[in-house]
């Protein structure tokens, strides 16, 4: 009996503390989103990265710690190459996006006056229909028997089909450009749409021509957005798989499809692991370096 | 200053084409009459659809998609509502630490996700089915649901739920009569879009289905053999004019709504 | 027991290191408009909102006739609330947001209807009930704020700046008619505003806040004719302080020496030697050509009507004394670069000791 009215009390306090701590009642919400973000995200990355310590033996693993892993994935020439060429494929694809991008935000930002809201969901509506099908897309455009060598040759254009445009580098660039078009353009325009017009205004009225004021106003007060898009489509592209299997053939290999196989044809899971963790170091070295660079570029600029 | 607008104007025009076409060839040759995907086109035939509409493992795996992207919308908005309530409505410690951390997922690469999470379900000795995919997807949905969240309920004055606790309701209460109304909008846009997500997601989903296949899996399967692209265009085509249509739902509303809650603070 | 309705007992809030109300302890009674004045940051939301319940007091209790409320959540208190924005909910009519805290109270349907419809009458909006808020004017809005609040019959009424968001004609007639109001329906006010002349207005008495502080509750008469510190003279109305020091006393008078104003003689205390601040009002200074204790000549001057405002450069004194002066048909007033004479009665003088 004692002991019941002894809990009451305490229950009684704690839910005094609850209603009285924002911080509680905070976390408390947020706490089955933090459950599943940490069994789902954090324990996971966690075993992945124990997982890159470990050995494959037959079909299970040797659990006793080693770098063996990162010394076969960084040493051997072949994945060295395809970091490498992961990253150099994401970089043009980052690029080509962002500028094909901004004069497009820019048109929407400046050049749009009632319809906005249409000429961005008309920009989005293709993001939103199946990746695998638009990746699948380019290759029945750029294949040997594809929409551009049949039609080309339909048209008596040339005579046999042009071999060069697809299963390569090439092919991938111009699928992750076409794919990832909304996360440049969404950006970039909410950073341009922010601008305060009167700065614009203020800047023809001390002096500067359409070209100066571009270069000295909106460009800098931009660069957040193009920085972000940049990040938003750098990132995830250096692990896109979908693509170079589809389009890229053996040139156009990249880090993901070599880490997927060793989860499945080859059976190398600490291989993989190790791979996979290599892969997000070295994307992240890069994100930091080039923000880095963005960043002093734009004090310069100021 | 004119000359440079109507070459923007032209250079935006190109840009559409530049989405649309590649995309419009899959309606386009669903309705070709051939097996062949190449000019020229060989006639209009609606062969494709019956062919794909009569694919028993094609329906499967669209159940399958449809059940793991309804279950994915419904938790992650659902997560993405309370997680958005508590990181907008109060002091929390550490909630700008939260919110970078629930939008890593964005971040890393869906390979890196799906084999990190297949090592987990392995060694926890999970087997791998549609519940796994689920998880998989809730994972990659719920940063996109924190946000359209946040930015609805950023959108209206905090005081209004104060108000509602002032005149007599109790926390429940003041959810149902003010902040589920007002987040309406929100949250319809918060399923439509973390649903068009999963349904169309399908490396993690490639890793951790198992035995059982989501659409997007089905159609990888299919991309294999020649005969079979005609019919897999159809339902291209298929989810094309759906997600489409999705889209506009869920950006008219979204908008709407945005405008419906200005209007509220603006006045107020 | 009346002065005790309302009871603030050394009340605190911290926000992390940042202390927003300092040992708040003060007492309201029944029927009284009492304002939280100070500008803004000075904590007087803070101490509202404690009082409402949307934040709960680090040290300190809260108490209404008696009965401890500190720790009950907002919709077990007897106050309710008009908020800054007015928090008009978007999605319901007139009606609906005057009736929302009335359906809990399960009021047959008529009842509910006839109480909604006495507060619609009360507030002079009848026939409004079907309006959406957005078609609502900003006056109409803080009507309808009020009337939801004090239809759920209040012991007290709390009001965050209610008047901020009006335009200033409207704002003064909303005055009028809020105190009206108030003095009808007999209910406790608690008034937070940073417009000092709002205050001194509406008020019975008023609580002057700053760095979460309170610095005086005083009646507005008080705070004007006796501010207990130089902040709260600063802050209300105008004023020109001066540097004294005791040179001589009579019994209870003493003789001050204050510079370049001259010397006066005042009821003060304190013993010679005394270092004091001096302040005076500027509408209790008078010019004139002829003759006065000091001489200066206009810095200054801007018509306003009824009075006119002058700065006056005084020798052995860096800021100019402002001066506040009716226009009658006598006084023609007097242009910048004249050279006049101030004069002041000793009793005008404030002495404030910091």
């Amino acid at each position: 009996m004692r002991v019941k009215v002894a809990m009451g009390g305490v229950t009684a306090r704690l839910a005094r503390f609850y209603r009285r701590s924002e911080g509680a009642r905070g976390l408390a919400l947020l706490s089955p989103t933090m459950i599943i973000m940490v069994a789902a995200l954090a324990a996971p990355l966690a075993l992945l990265t124990l997982y890159s310590f470990w050995t494959q033996a037959g079909y299970g693993v040797d659990t006793t710690l080693t770098l063996a892993q990162y010394a076969d994935s960084l040493g051997r020439p072949t994945y060295r190459a395809l970091f490498y060429r992961s990253i150099e494929i994401s970089a043009a694809v980052t690029l080509i996006t962002v500028l094909l991008a901004y004069p497009m935000a820019y048109f929407v930002a400046f050049g749009v006056e009632k319809s906005k809201f249409i000429w961005l969901i008309l920009l989005t509506i293709p993001f939103w229909t199946s990746y695998l099908l638009r990746i699948f897309a380019w290759k029945l455009i750029l294949g040997y028997n594809g929409v551009i060598n049949s039609g080309l040759m339909s048209l008596g254009l040339i005579h046999a089909p042009l071999e060069f445009l697809l299963y390569n580098p090439f092919a991938v660039v111009v699928a992750l450009a076409h794919a990832w078009a909304p996360f440049a353009i969404l950006p970039i325009y909410v950073s341009l749409e922010k601008i305060d017009r009167s700065l614009l205004e203020a800047a023809s009225d001390l002096g500067d021509g359409p070209v100066r004021r571009f270069l000295r106003v909106t460009l800098p007060l931009s660069l957040p957005g193009v920085i972000g898009a940049a990040v938003l489509i750098f990132v995830p592209t250096t692990g896109d798989y979908v693509t170079p299997a589809l389009v890229g053939g053996s040139g156009g290999v990249m880090i993901a499809n070599v880490i997927e196989e060793q989860f499945d044809k080859v059976g190398n899971w600490p291989l993989g692991a190790a791979l996979a963790i290599a892969s997000m170091a070295a994307v992240g070295i890069a994100t930091l370096l080039f923000t880095g660079a963005m960043r002093a570029a734009a004090r310069r600029i100021h | 200053m004119r000359r440079s607008r109507i070459g923007l104007s032209l250079y935006a025009v190109a840009y559409l084409a530049f989405l649309y076409v590649p995309v419009l060839f899959l309606p386009l040759f669903s309705f070709n009459n051939s097996v062949f995907i190449a000019f020229p086109l060989n006639g209009f035939t609606t062969q494709w659809y019956g062919q794909m509409l009569a694919d028993s493992a094609m329906l499967h795996a669209l159940r399958n998609s449809l059940e793991v992207g309804a279950i994915t919308a419904a938790v992650s908005t659902l997560l993405g509502l309370l997680a958005a309530k508590a990181l907008t409505r109060y002091r929390v410690p550490g909630g700008g630490a939260v919110l970078a951390f629930t939008s890593l997922p964005l971040f890393i690469p869906d390979i890196v996700l799906g084999i990190s999470l297949l090592i987990l379900l392995n060694l926890a000795g999970v087997p791998l089915s549609l519940v796994t995919v689920i998880a998989g997807h809730c994972l990659i949905c719920i940063p996109f649901a924190i946000t359209v969240l946040m930015s609805r309920l950023d959108g209206f004055d905090k005081s209004l739920e104060e108000a509602s606790l002032d005149l007599g309701e109790n926390g429940w209460m003041t959810f149902w009569r003010v902040t589920f109304p007002l987040a309406l909008p929100g949250i319809i846009s918060s399923l439509l879009l973390t649903f068009i997500v999963s349904f169309d997601e399908f490396l993690i989903a490639y890793f951790l289905a198992g035995s059982e296949a989501t659409l997007p899996i089905y159609i990888w399967g299919q991309l294999r053999f020649p005969y079979k692209l005609p019919a897999v265009l159809a339902l291209g085509a298929l989810i094309l004019v759906a997600s489409a249509i999705l889209v506009v739902i869920a950006e008219w509303v979204r908008n709407h709504g945005i405008k419906d809650g200005k209007r509220a603070v603006v006045g107020a | 027991m009346s002065e005790d309705f309302l009871r603030i007992a050394h009340v605190s809030k911290r926000f992390g290191g940042v202390t927003a109300v300092d040992d708040a302890d003060l007492a309201i009674a029944r029927g009284e408009f009492f304002s939280l004045l100070g500008p803004s940051g000075c904590g007087k939301t803070t101490l509202l909102r404690m009082i409402a319940g949307f934040e709960y007091p680090s040290a300190g209790d809260i108490f209404v006739e008696g009965a401890r409320i500190t720790d009950l959540p907002p919709n077990q208190r007897p106050s309710n609330m008009v908020f800054q924005s007015y928090a008009i909910f978007p999605h319901l009519n007139v009606f609906d947001n005057i009736a929302y805290g009335l359906r809990k109270a399960k009021l047959k349907r008529a009842e509910l209807r006839k109480r909604v419809e006495d507060a619609l009458a009360m507030i002079k909006l009848d026939g409004f009930g079907a309006r959406r808020a957005d078609q609502l004017s900003g006056g109409q809005r803080q009507r309808v704020a009020l009337a939801r609040a004090l239809v759920q019959r209040p012991k007290v009424l709390l009001l965050d700046e209610p008047l901020g968001a009006l335009d200033k004609r409207l704002r003064e007639a909303m005055q009028i008619e809020l105190r009206q109001l108030q003095k009808s329906v007999g209910i406790t006010f608690v008034f937070v505003t940073h417009d000092q002349e709002e205050a001194l207005a509406l008020s019975d008495r008023v609580a002057v806040m700053s760095g979460g502080r309170i610095l005086q509750i005083a009646s507005p008469r008080e705070l004007y004719e006796a501010p207990n510190c130089r902040e709260v003279a600063d802050f209300i109305g105008e004023i020109n302080f001066f540097d004294g020091v005791v040179r001589a006393r009579d019994g209870e008078r003493a003789t001050l020496d204050a510079g370049a104003a001259g010397t006066m003689t005042v009821a003060a205390p304190d013993a010679a030697g005394t270092k004091l601040l001096l302040a005076l009002r500027p509408e209790k200074i008078s010019l004139s050509a002829a003759g006065g204790r000091v001489a200066g000549t206009v810095a200054a001057a801007a018509y306003l009507g009824e009075r006119s405002h002058y700065n006056i450069r005084i020798a052995g004194r860096d800021a100019p004394v402002s001066v506040a002066a009716q226009n009658t048909a006598a006084q023609a007033g007097h242009k910048v670069g004249e050279a006049v004479h101030l004069d002041w009665s000793d009793d005008a003088v404030l002495i404030l000791r910091s």
